[in-house]
């Protein structure tokens, strides 16, 4: 059984006991803790389910690679599935609970036994729910849904916070272990600005472990000695808790920075974020990310206390814990026998050390069988004996078929396959691997690195990371990486004699890649690859024989690797069981794609700061506090909120809408009309440029004048539309729609700037610098009159005309044009004085009964008079002619953006859809939005679409309905009814009339 | 994600600072142009495998459109230029050329 | 004649940075080609200043001339004086190739103080804003989080920074969040030799 052992354990504090619950129980460890060491220390092997099978199991690893120690951590606003016991740190109040069972850790029905099991093999999902249809929906699906996912998702918000931080450095280290910390101080004393970057809360990786003798100093004084001499030096910043996460284009890094998980008097939302992501920009980045320990592929070699080698010693020397009291250990390599030397050293039973090798010569399986330890040679596990936890092994010939030589009873198993180095953050821009034969493993290859703006290589690896297993090869690998990015970038590293490293040696490992050679299938299919996929060797032999030749298609098809872990323990392994299958090499296989992120990372740190109102950014207008006040509606316009309308109480939304609209039509209303896009374009060539810009002529408008204008895209097509006032000879404020402004002005400025730079012009974007009021109606010019300033008679500021001068004392410009049809006024004043505005209009109109609109009473009137809105009648593939707009486009001018394009001959087609107005049958019924209108059949026989609904709405002035929509060959069909059927019981019958329902002759707003 | 150099304002900032613009040296086709001509202008692009010229605007920055050449292959940026050329620099030639010895600029 | 007012309305928030609304503050755009000897000397006659260098700030929002682009200058002014110090830019220039707008009510200008101030900018703009790399005296044009922005350092403890008059409140918003009391990132406290 796992313990907490009398002494050891040098990440925790004993003096300070933390409780904690699991699965409801109260448990406790200690200060310094994960929570995988406090389970372990609490006699809890057992932590959670298996994905596919709800297999019982342990905790495999003792870091970020760990696949099967999932836990659910927090509760309600703060609970977070499939978080890693191995990396959470144990603090007082930690809630975790278990994943994949019901109803209890130990109890599951849903496990499925071993026979059962072969109903499930790869691509089971594939296979199973293919037929019949209808089982989708009533059989596979509810049941899948119910038990698919890993963990719980959480249902409340999350209540922490989160943000962005843009970090920059000429060397960015990730991983602050021997070969990480020499790499950092030896850029550093170059002088390059260096951040070192570490996961764990802790410096020093696995030296915290394995003792090495480094310049004839124990690690310990060594560590100090470089972590404070790099803390002393000003160009370089460490960061733990900080996890390389990806790394990207042109030395772009992301780092995952967890902030305050490991506290336990931590507000969620309080003061700080929870999480920081990084966005590192870095011009060399040296990866000093270690190797990790390969499992071995042994039947049972999931069964709870079976753990990786020095995960084990780990627990013991950081943790003061141990997975069991008598364990067997079984590897290919003489590192594992650190781990039984280690177990034995704190008073604890190693039955046997099982070594697939025909020697083990080297010194530290001399110091293991001096200390008394069992060897046997050539020998594996056949099996693990045991469900919820380890009870024995049985031993067979490595080389044979599992004939069962001797049963050991033991309570926990160290196994090592060998160590691969942890590659992803050079692969992720692609860094190339090269397979290394004499370690088994793949390892960057540094001739193939990947390659930034410049063209070089941007991305070196230190010490294990590059394969340099060995603290002795580690360490000079470690030195010469920390000079040559300083180097590379123009430091003058030092040329000192480079520390030098010694730990004992080690002979070559063998290969084994499953436990025996020849296991049968019985075996196999309980030799688990993917512990947290539940995919066996069986599995991948099965997409093997079954065509899955290429790793990315076998990957998919198996699901090896495509879970949280991404693979971190089970991908070379399963590698080599395909190739073997395939009777090919391993790096004739080749390795799946790394992607970014490292390990997963919180939605909330890639969300950062923009969530709730920063989620995107709101525009809003001068007198928007006014209308929030005045019970406005709000509609989202572009980036604007604008008032939709301004609900009185007890009113319905369109009982306000029609109010707004008659009151205008009879009185006088006016809108908040400042998010209209307002360019300046000024200049000698301010009209030539314009001529260019608009299909209209624009050069003929005479100053203090206001002219419609179009603007189409190089393809024809509308795009923009507004009212453009020569203010002087050569200074023109060309309106544009709202959400148009920015991309009105961009669209200027790049045919300025990349096509005709000649012209003598420029352009200010001023829609900010301006409020803009629009007042409507027949009262209109009274109430602007009572505000004193200015002549707004009609012989004073005639239909289409523009005046500068005071209102109310308030600088302003006014523009006589009309969206409405009514007497109307734009009136523009310095952003500044829009309240002031609007107050003196609400006070000075009260007698009059002004009432301010909304939008959809603007739509509604500017529908009533037939007036198109971009974005309604346009979609990008509307002409002007389309929409019988055709007058305002020039036939005079030589050349306008369009032009060209106007004169092909399906621009020019009579048939194509063109604006209509649409009177319904029965005036009470409002056509959708969008509704087709049918006629005839198609080429499948069934109903044609020969054109669409764009605007629609009731018109409170008319006591109708009214519609717009473009139908083709519209402008011959007057007087047509058309069909337009909205489901499967209702057609709506509309007569096709002129679009201009209100007022056609224009009387009401020239007066 | 891409790092870039503003040849008007200086500033080495990365790609979301800037927008893309497609294509550089285009030659635009107006009025009087055959329908070959006005659908090449408008439609046809080289999308090339290797070197490359593109047009970005600087959106968050100074709002100046340039040239940038480009490799789309590795994303190395060989240089950038001002967009008010109509030929590509003789530098930026040079820079491509000491990186990419057997590459040609096309007549 | 009526108050004129800002859009954030003298809105200050006190976090481990302070962000407050800077007031009413005169902005003015000056287009024109700042290599010609008489775009020069109109400039320096008008504002006292010298034609920023590029990307310079001369001065502050209580009185200065940025650099935008290579043919756009921002002059800070009084609020009150924009119209006539306008009027006066496009006196002086005359028949250089010129554009004078005022822009005072289109922008907001928002002060920030506190030891964590390049911090706070860090969290939303991709910029190096490390000792050294960023200095009073520099300003820079990109993005704070979403919306376009300006800033510049009036010390190393202090900035102040102009963004459009529409996202003002967004961008208060933001600052205060990400300059709220324990949100320090002391990335950048150590001063670059």
């Amino acid at each position: 059984m796992s313990t907490r052992i009398k002494s050891g354990g040098r990440l925790i504090d004993r003096t300070r006991k933390v409780s904690f619950t699991f699965n409801g129980s109260r448990l406790s460890g200690f200060s310094g803790d994960t929570l995988a060491s406090a389970l372990l220390g609490s006699g809890q092997t057992l932590m959670g389910r298996s994905f596919k099978y709800h297999r019982p199991r342990g905790v495999v690893g003792a870091g970020s690679e760990e696949p099967n120690a999932l836990m659910g951590l927090g509760q309600g606003p703060t609970f977070e599935p499939n978080q890693r016991a191995t990396t959470a740190e144990l603090h007082d109040g930690l809630q975790a609970e278990s994943q994949n069972h019901w109803p209890s850790l130990s109890i599951d029905v849903g496990v499925v036994n071993a026979a059962l099991s072969r109903f499930f093999p790869a691509g089971f999902y594939y296979k199973t729910f293919m037929a019949p249809r209808a089982a989708w929906k009533h059989v596979f699906e509810p049941v899948i849904r119910k038990t698919a996912g890993l963990g719980k998702a959480p249902t409340e918000a999350d209540a922490d916070r989160y943000e962005h931080f843009y970090a920059y450095a000429d060397v960015l280290v990730i991983g602050a272990g021997m070969a990480g910390l020499q790499a950092a101080l030896e850029a550093g004393r170059a002088g390059a600005r260096v951040l070192l970057v570490e996961q764990t809360p802790h410096l020093g990786g696995r030296l915290l472990s394995d003792e090495v003798e480094i310049d004839e100093e124990t690690s310990d004084a060594w560590l100090s000695r470089t972590i404070a001499e790099l803390q002393a030096l000003p160009n370089v910043e460490i960061r733990t808790r900080l996890m390389g996460a990806g790394v990207y284009d042109h030395g772009y890094v992301t780092g995952y920075e967890r902030l305050t998980d490991h506290m336990s008097d931590h507000m969620p939302g309080g003061e700080g974020p929870r999480h920081r992501l990084w966005r590192i920009r870095a011009d060399r980045i040296v990866t000093a990310t270690g190797a990790m320990e390969r499992p071995l592929a042994f039947a049972g070699n999931d069964v709870p206390g079976v753990m990786l080698a020095a995960a084990l010693r780990d627990y013991v020397a950081l943790y003061g814990v141990t997975a069991g009291d008598r364990t067997v250990i079984v590897t290919n390599n003489d590192d594992a026998y650190r781990t039984a030397i280690a177990l034995k050293r704190a008073g604890l039973e190693v039955p046997v050390i099982l070594d697939t090798r025909d020697a083990a010569i080297g010194p530290l399986p001399r110091q293991a069988r001096d200390l008394g330890i069992r060897v046997e040679l050539g020998k594996g596990i056949a099996t693990v004996k045991g469900g919820k936890k380890v009870e024995a092994v049985e031993i067979c010939s490595q080389a044979g078929e599992g004939s069962v030589l001797e049963t050991i009873p033991c309570d926990a198993v160290a196994m090592s396959g060998g160590w691969s180095p942890v590659v992803h953050l050079w692969s992720h821009c692609g860094g190339k691997l090269v397979w290394d034969t004499d370690q088994s493993h793949f390892r960057p290859d540094p001739d193939r690195p990947p390659t930034g703006h410049d063209g070089a290589g941007f991305v070196l690896t230190a010490g294990a990371a590059s394969g340099a297993l060995h603290a002795a090869d580690t360490m000079p690998d470690a030195v010469a990486a920390g000079r040559r990015a300083a180097r590379e970038l123009g430091f003058t590293p030092s040329d000192t004699t480079a520390p030098t490293a010694n730990a004992e040696a080690e002979e070559p490992l063998q290969p084994v890649w499953m436990m025996p050679a020849g296991a049968s299938y019985k075996l196999r299919s309980k030799a688990f690859l993917d512990f947290q996929n539940d995919v066996k060797v069986s599995d991948v032999q099965l997409a093997a024989r079954e065509g899955f030749e290429s790793v990315e298609h076998a990957k998919r098809y198996t699901t090896l690797g495509m879970a949280t872990d991404q693979g971190k323990l089970s991908n070379i392994n399963g590698l080599a069981v395909l190739a073997d299958s395939l009777g090919t090499t391993i790096p004739q296989v080749g390795t799946t794609t790394f992607r970014p992120p490292y390990t997963p990372i919180s939605m909330g740190s890639i969300a950062g700061a923009a969530r709730g109102p920063l989620f995107k950014p709101l525009r809003k207008s001068p007198m928007d506090d006014w209308h929030d006040a005045n019970g406005a509606v709000w509609e989202p316009v572009a980036d604007w909120r604008r008032p939709y309308t301004y609900l009185r109480e007890g009113e319905a939304q369109h009982e306000a809408v029609h109010r707004e609209i008659r009151n205008t039509r009879g009185n006088v209303g006016v809108l908040d009309a400042s998010t209209l896009g307002k360019i300046v374009v000024q200049g000698p060539d301010a009209a030539k440029f314009l001529d260019l810009i608009y299909t209209n002529m624009m050069s003929s408008l005479k100053p203090g004048r206001c002219r419609y204008g179009l603007m189409c895209t190089e393809n024809g097509f509308l795009f923009d539309d507004g009212v453009v006032v020569r203010l002087a000879e050569d200074k023109f404020l060309c309106h544009t729609t709202s959400g148009g402004s920015d991309r009105v002005h961009a669209w200027m400025e790049e045919w300025l700037q990349t096509e005709w730079w000649a012209l003598d012009v420029y352009t200010a974007n001023v829609t900010e610098q301006y409020a803009q009021i629009a007042v409507v109606g027949p009262k209109a010019r009274q109430l602007l009159e009572s505000l004193g300033g200015m002549d707004l008679s009609r012989e004073g500021l005639s239909f289409m005309g523009m005046a500068e001068g005071d209102l109310a004392g308030i600088p302003a410009r006014v523009f006589r044009i009309s969206f409405s049809g009514e007497l109307s006024y734009e009136v523009a004043v310095p952003a500044c004085y829009g309240r002031a505005l609007w107050d003196l209009l609400m006070q000075h109109g009260a007698p009059l009964g002004v009432m301010p609109y909304g939008t959809e009473a603007l739509h509604v009137m500017r529908a009533e008079k037939g007036f198109i809105m971009i974005g309604d009648e346009t979609d990008g593939t509307v002409t002007p002619h389309d929409l019988a707009l055709g007058w305002a486009v020039s036939k005079k001018k030589q050349d306008f953006i369009g032009k060209r394009a106007l004169e092909r001959p399906d621009l020019i087609r009579p048939d194509r859809k063109q604006l209509v107005g649409l009177a319904t049958q029965d005036p009470a019924t409002v056509l959708p939005d969008g509704a087709h209108a049918v006629a005839g059949s198609n080429e499948y026989g069934g109903p044609k679409t020969i054109g669409h609904v764009t605007s629609t709405y009731y018109s409170p002035t008319l006591d109708r309905s009214i519609a717009m929509a473009l139908i083709e060959g519209g402008a011959n069909r007057m007087g047509e009814v058309l069909e337009f059927p909205v489901d499967s019981q209702t057609v709506i019958r509309a007569t096709i009339v002129d679009p201009v329902f209100y007022d056609k002759a224009g009387e009401r707003q020239d007066v | 994600m891409l790092r870039l150099t503003c040849p008007y304002c200086g500033v080495t900032g990365e790609e979301t600072e800037f927008h893309p613009g497609g294509e550089a040296h285009l030659t635009r086709s107006g009025p009087g142009a055959t329908d070959e001509a006005f659908r090449d202008y408008l439609f046809q692009r080289r999308n090339p495998r290797g070197v490359h010229f593109e047009r970005w605007h600087h959106q968050y920055g100074c709002g100046k459109w340039f040239h940038a050449a480009r490799c789309t292959l590795t994303l190395e940026v060989f240089g950038t230029y001002t967009a008010q050329t109509a030929v590509i620099p003789e530098h930026i030639i040079d820079a491509i050329q000491s990186r990419r010895p057997d590459w040609r600029p096309e007549a | 004649m009526s108050d004129p007012r800002t859009a954030l309305q003298g809105a200050h928030f006190a976090g481990d940075v302070t962000v407050t609304d800077a007031g009413l503050i005169g902005m003015i755009s000056i287009r024109g080609d700042q290599s010609d000897s008489g775009f020069r000397t109109a400039i320096r006659h008008v504002t006292g200043h010298d034609v920023p260098d590029q990307r310079e700030m001369r001065g502050d929002a209580t009185g200065g001339l940025a650099w935008m682009s290579p043919d756009d200058l921002m002059l800070f002014c009084g609020h009150a004086q924009a119209n006539i110090m306008a009027d006066r830019l496009t006196a002086a220039l005359g028949d250089t190739r010129n554009m004078v707008t005022v822009l005072s009510d289109a922008r907001a200008v928002i002060r920030l103080h506190g030891a964590s101030v390049r911090d706070v900018l860090a969290k939303g703009a991709p910029v190096d804003l490390a000792p050294g790399k960023f200095e009073p005296g520099s300003i820079r044009r990109t993005r704070l989080g979403q919306v376009a922005v300006a800033f510049w350092l009036t010390g190393q403890d202090s900035a102040e920074l102009v963004c459009f008059r529409s996202v003002a409140g967004f961008v208060f918003d933001w600052l205060s969040v990400a300059a709220a009391h324990g949100a320090s990132v002391a990335y950048h406290a150590k001063p670059l030799t």
